[in-house]
């Protein structure tokens, strides 16, 4: 993931200065930078710090030496987008987030799409991540990837880009939801003058959405467990905030087991069912009798009873397939195949290495283009062809030859900024945004998102593990 | 809720109050040290000291055979390594502490995470400025705080029920061995039985359990052997007392009982060892011998331990 | 032919453990060549979970035994009537489709010596018919590892066997399927019995062979131990990527300790 493209800054577009014009939706905002003094602002960010590390909102890096418990770098300058291209972009995004859906269910079933010539069979079924295991499984409502990630750039006032799909576990709404709530506190006076849209939504309906998908075996109120690695991963956090919120339990591997027809949890009144787990683990570590022996995270058995009907998992075992990024420059014709709609957000047009006519082009014009591996994730194995000398450039050029499938390359987006609090004050800084859409019964979007800005001067790298930090996103309510 | 919570909560209670006792140790061989030099008789109370929490091995291996202070204190209040050290206590109740974030109230929370921060703070200061009542002053301290955010501010629900077993088990194993020690451990001799010496450890052990005071308003003073087994064993009202620790676990488990609709073998473990107690009397006590007498109320504590094990904290009793 | 089958695997544990929880692979399906007419899987105590077919239509069902647990004994018996398809897989009902299969795992991985020995087999067959491309690969397989049991274990990889050139069916079937792959065909592992009674010569009557997908004719079985195609003195079982995906058990215990396994199976032609 990340918004490894970009040009220089000079070029970008600003989302709050069009053109040295201030923009609407950042009026209020440019008195409120205006106005705060200098030592008011030191003042806050620590005091946002304290509250960061209050709520515990950490994510934990262990194995690197120094404190375990990191903060993730808040920007306290919020990002803003008014109602009207804030309509656009969800409409976008639930449109991709229905497509993505319609696409698992097709090529664990029939798979149409492959027989219509529309994608080739290759890259969806010589997929790693086509789970052979689900082939055939219809999990309830059809759906596999109840939490969809969508990372979108922007280049200009109207232009949106979709950098990449997360169908799988998509990490990073509690700071949407914590970065929110401490702005509220920080900054009340702001939100009483711009009515910014709630997103203390999420998790009412995020629990709405795990219930939707309950198992049709399953009477009554479904019981729903948010299944984590455990305490060392880095997202625990994440996990145990999310099941709080919900009102259910986190669990660990060793808290659920199989017996009969289904998933059990150990409590302290004995055995109960379990029918809903929210999984923050991967595929591979799901069932030790079913993926890699040797996982101890998992459950053993437990794809056996997913797969007779007697538990939900979500994200599906296998949505994994979708977001995996050979696929997702099949994703407007998904968009075309299964809606009969034109995709309503763009694609980064996007060469894939394995045809020859793509891979002559892309190793012609390295300097000019970003190179990422297909099954790479968090801005590693990548080159950003404009940023890198020409050894560099020439030793990737080695690895492409040597196994092209494993590439796509993308031009370099000239990503828009957004203000951003720095040393000698306010300073542009790349940005970009992911929004969670939520897929059960209905499709839904809380207004935000998590924006991810990349505090280095220049840099284009927002991935919290570069340098990366966050900033609270705002919607204006219609 | 989940055996695993359950099991977290009742943890996190067992190792404060651990830590507090290796805290409370460390100032009863503080204290024996400062008595002056009885001649010819046993005179290592630090050695004694290290044989009742069954460590003497572990700390040999590390700092050898000769028991220095700095070296004692080193190791029960820093030394990660030892698993009873206080430092080793707070890390893993603060640790079991963070898995159940949110099963615990933020001052609770609070509370377990800042008396970890206090001691990486002392673990940097140089150690010469440290004196040691200080250090036991400082445990015994954070460890109340604890308890007392648990008690105002915790909900009165099964996971409350579950730090006060842990509390309950804990003490009234840790009261039964240091009373142990002082028996049959630290007094050189049986024909020391009501000397100067005597006297002087019980009044030590006394104001290790921060008893000393109450035992005089109860007792009126006067320290024999069989008082302050009464004090330690019996008192209702000494909150320490096996028969205390004892009614607590009970307690808790009765709540559970009642609130999960359901009994199971700890609650009658429970009732049994509750009404023994109640219905002993010192005298037989010492005539079933105190040191046999401890004994066997460490194993059958450990067996209620066992029992709460089984019923609620692995999630297979049915 | 009218097979029956009687196969007895016994775990026993060194300390009783605290539960096991299996996922079986252990019942034919109905196929052409193929008709089940008994089939029994029995174990003592077990907690049987529900039965479903998979992707690959095998059917897997979930065996669990509440603790303490020192041994656990798995008896299937069962009679099956088989005819000769000439190793072709017709009528079996699958929604994987073959170009899954086209994918290696770490223990089909090919490497340059298999690579080698698939190109050697292959030269002069460019253009030829899959299926006289998988019978060469197979016939090269068969050449290249000796059966000798007591070589390999039951982690040995594709290339491991190769080098060592010995092995037994297992090995036999994985450097099969690593092969396959250089060529482009889809290959996959199978489990399953052999009537070892015909020809007086010692087989594993538990058995393993690959299946390799040709255009035209789908699945169908190759068995370089044996050097033929699967026919009437084949029960097929369950197939997957590996030996250890197709596994026809896979278990855990709760609080582990050291397991003694012993398998006993016969499988016989039936009196008529």
């Amino acid at each position: 993931m990340g918004a490894e493209t970009g040009a220089a800054m000079s070029e970008a577009f600003n989302e709050m200065y069009d053109g040295g014009a201030l923009r609407a939706p950042y009026r209020a905002l440019e008195t409120w930078r205006r106005t705060m003094p200098a030592e008011l602002r030191a003042l806050k960010q620590t005091e946002a710090e304290a509250l960061f590390r209050r709520f515990g909102i950490t994510f934990a890096v262990y194995g690197e030496g120094g404190d375990p418990d990191r903060l993730m770098p808040f920007d306290m300058f919020p990002r803003v987008f008014t109602a009207t291209e804030w309509r656009r972009l969800e409409r976008g995004i639930k449109q991709r987030a229905r497509a993505l859906n319609a696409f698992l269910a097709d090529i664990y079933d029939r798979g149409e799409i492959v027989r219509a010539g529309r994608i080739p069979a290759g890259i969806v079924y010589c997929n790693e991540a086509y789970e052979i295991a689900v082939a055939g499984h219809r999990p309830p409502l059809g759906v596999y990837s109840h939490i969809v990630g969508i990372d979108i750039v922007r280049t200009g006032p109207e232009e949106f880009y979709v950098l990449e799909d997360n169908c799988r576990t998509p990490s990073g709404v509690s700071y949407m939801l914590e970065n929110r709530e401490i702005m509220m506190r920080m900054f009340p006076q702001l939100f009483q003058e711009m009515r910014i849209a709630p997103v203390d939504g999420y998790a009412r309906l995020l629990k709405r959405t795990l219930a939707s998908a309950a198992p049709s075996k399953c009477a009554g109120d479904p019981c729903i467990v948010v299944l984590t690695p455990g305490p060392y991963n880095s997202a625990y956090y994440e996990h145990s905030f999310l099941a709080d919120l919900m009102g259910v339990e986190l669990v660990e591997g060793q808290d659920l087991f199989v017996e009969g027809d289904f998933v059990w949890m150990r409590t302290t009144e004995g055995p109960q069912k379990v029918d809903v787990i929210y999984r923050r683990i991967d595929d591979a570590f799901l069932d030790p009798l079913c993926f890699r022996p040797d996982s101890a995270l998992g459950v053993p058995g437990l794809m056996n009873v997913y797969r007779s009907g007697g538990v939900s998992i979500c994200s599906a075992p296998g949505a994994g397939v979708a977001d995996d990024k050979a696929v997702y420059v099949f994703v407007p014709e998904m968009i075309r195949f299964y809606l009969g709609e034109e995709p309503l957000l763009s694609n980064v047009p996007t060469w894939r290495c394995s045809e020859p006519d793509d891979l002559a082009y892309v190793l012609a014009h390295l300097d000019e283009l970003v190179v990422k591996e297909v099954h790479g994730s968090g801005g590693y194995g990548m080159l950003i062809g404009p940023k890198a000398d020409a050894a560099t450039r020439e030793a990737f050029a080695a690895r492409l030859r040597e196994s092209p499938a494993n590439y796509i390359a993308q031009p370099t987006l000239a990503l828009s900024s957004c203000p951003t609090f720095v040393d000698e004050g306010v300073a542009p800084r790349h940005v970009d945004l992911r929004p969670f859409c939520l897929v059960g019964e209905t499709v839904e979007l809380v207004p935000g998102g998590l924006t991810r800005v990349a505090l280095t001067e220049g840099s284009l790298v927002v991935n919290s593990s570069q340098g990366g930090g966050v900033k609270d996103t705002w919607v204006i309510a219609e | 809720m989940l055996s695993r919570t359950a099991a977290n909560l009742y943890w996190i209670a067992r190792y404060l109050e651990r830590a507090e006792t290796t805290a409370r140790l460390l100032d009863v061989g503080h204290r024996n040290t400062l008595l002056p030099s009885t001649g010819g008789g046993f005179r290592n109370e630090w050695a004694a000291i290290l044989q009742a929490m069954g460590a003497a091995g572990r700390f040999a291996e590390k700092f050898g055979t000769e028991t220095r202070q700095r070296d004692i204190e080193t190791f029960l209040v820093f030394d990660l390594d030892n698993p009873s050290s206080v430092g080793a206590c707070l890390s893993a109740a603060r640790e079991n502490a963070r898995i159940v974030r949110t099963a615990l109230t933020t001052q609770v929370w609070d509370a377990i995470n800042g008396s970890w921060q206090e001691f990486r703070n002392l673990q940097r200061r140089e150690r010469s400025q440290i004196a040691l009542p200080d250090l036991t002053d400082w445990a015994t301290r954070v460890t109340a705080l604890v308890r007392g955010a648990i008690e105002a501010t915790q909900l009165r629900d099964d996971g409350y029920h579950f730090l006060n077993l842990g509390y309950a088990l804990e003490r009234a194993d840790n009261t039964a061995r240091l009373l142990d020690v002082k028996y049959y451990v630290l007094l050189p001799s049986i024909s020391y039985v009501g000397s100067g010496l005597d006297t002087y450890q019980w009044t030590t052990l006394l104001r290790a359990l921060s008893a000393h005071r109450a035992y005089n308003w109860a007792y009126g003073g006067e320290l024999t052997a069989s008082r302050i087994a009464h004090f330690l064993i019996l008192n209702r009202l000494f909150p320490r007392s096996l028969l205390s620790c004892a009614g607590l676990a009970n307690e808790s488990l009765e709540h559970l009982a009642r609130g999960y609709g359901r009994s199971t073998p700890a609650q009658e473990a429970a009732r049994h060892l509750l009404a023994e107690l109640a219905e002993a009397k010192v005298e037989e006590v010492f005539d079933e011998g105190l040191h046999e007498f401890l004994t066997r109320f460490i194993a059958e504590n450990a067996g209620l331990g066992q029992a709460v094990h089984d019923a609620y904290l692995t999630g297979e009793a049915r | 032919m009218r097979l029956t089958v009687r196969h007895v695997t016994h775990y026993r544990f060194a300390a009783p453990v605290r539960g096991a929880v299996q996922s079986h692979r252990l019942i034919p399906a109905d196929c052409e060549g193929q008709t089940i007419l008994d089939w029994r899987v029995e174990v003592e105590g077990a907690l049987w979970g529900a039965a479903f077919r998979d992707g690959a239509g095998d059917q897997v069902r979930t065996m669990v035994l509440r603790g303490p647990v020192s041994e656990i004994e798995v008896a299937i018996t069962g009679e099956v009537e088989t005819t000769d398809t000439a190793g072709v897989l017709r009528g079996h009902r699958e929604a994987v489709p073959p170009l899954a299969y086209r994918r290696t795992t770490r223990l089909t991985r090919p490497d340059k010596p298999i690579a080698e020995l698939a190109r050697a087999a292959l030269e002069g067959r460019e253009d030829a018919a899959d299926l006289d491309r998988a019978h060469a690969l197979a016939a090269a397989v068969a050449r290249a590892i000796a059966y000798a049991p007591g070589e390999t274990h039951a982690s040995t990889t594709a290339a491991e066997a190769l080098a060592q050139g010995a092995g037994v069916c297992q090995d036999h079937a994985q450097v099969l399927i690593a092969a396959a792959s250089v060529a482009g065909l889809p290959a996959r592992y199978v489990t399953g019995y052999l009537n070892a009674t015909e020809d007086g010569t010692p087989h594993e009557a538990s058995h393993a062979w690959a299946e390799l997908h040709v255009e035209g004719l789908g699945w169908v079985g190759f068995d370089p131990a044996n050097k033929c195609c699967t026919n009437e003195h084949y029960i097929r079982v369950g197939s997957g990527l590996d030996a250890e995906d197709a596994a026809p058990i896979r278990g855990v215990t709760r609080g582990g300790a050291d397991e003694v396994l012993e398998v006993t199976v016969a499988v016989e032609a039936a009196q008529q």
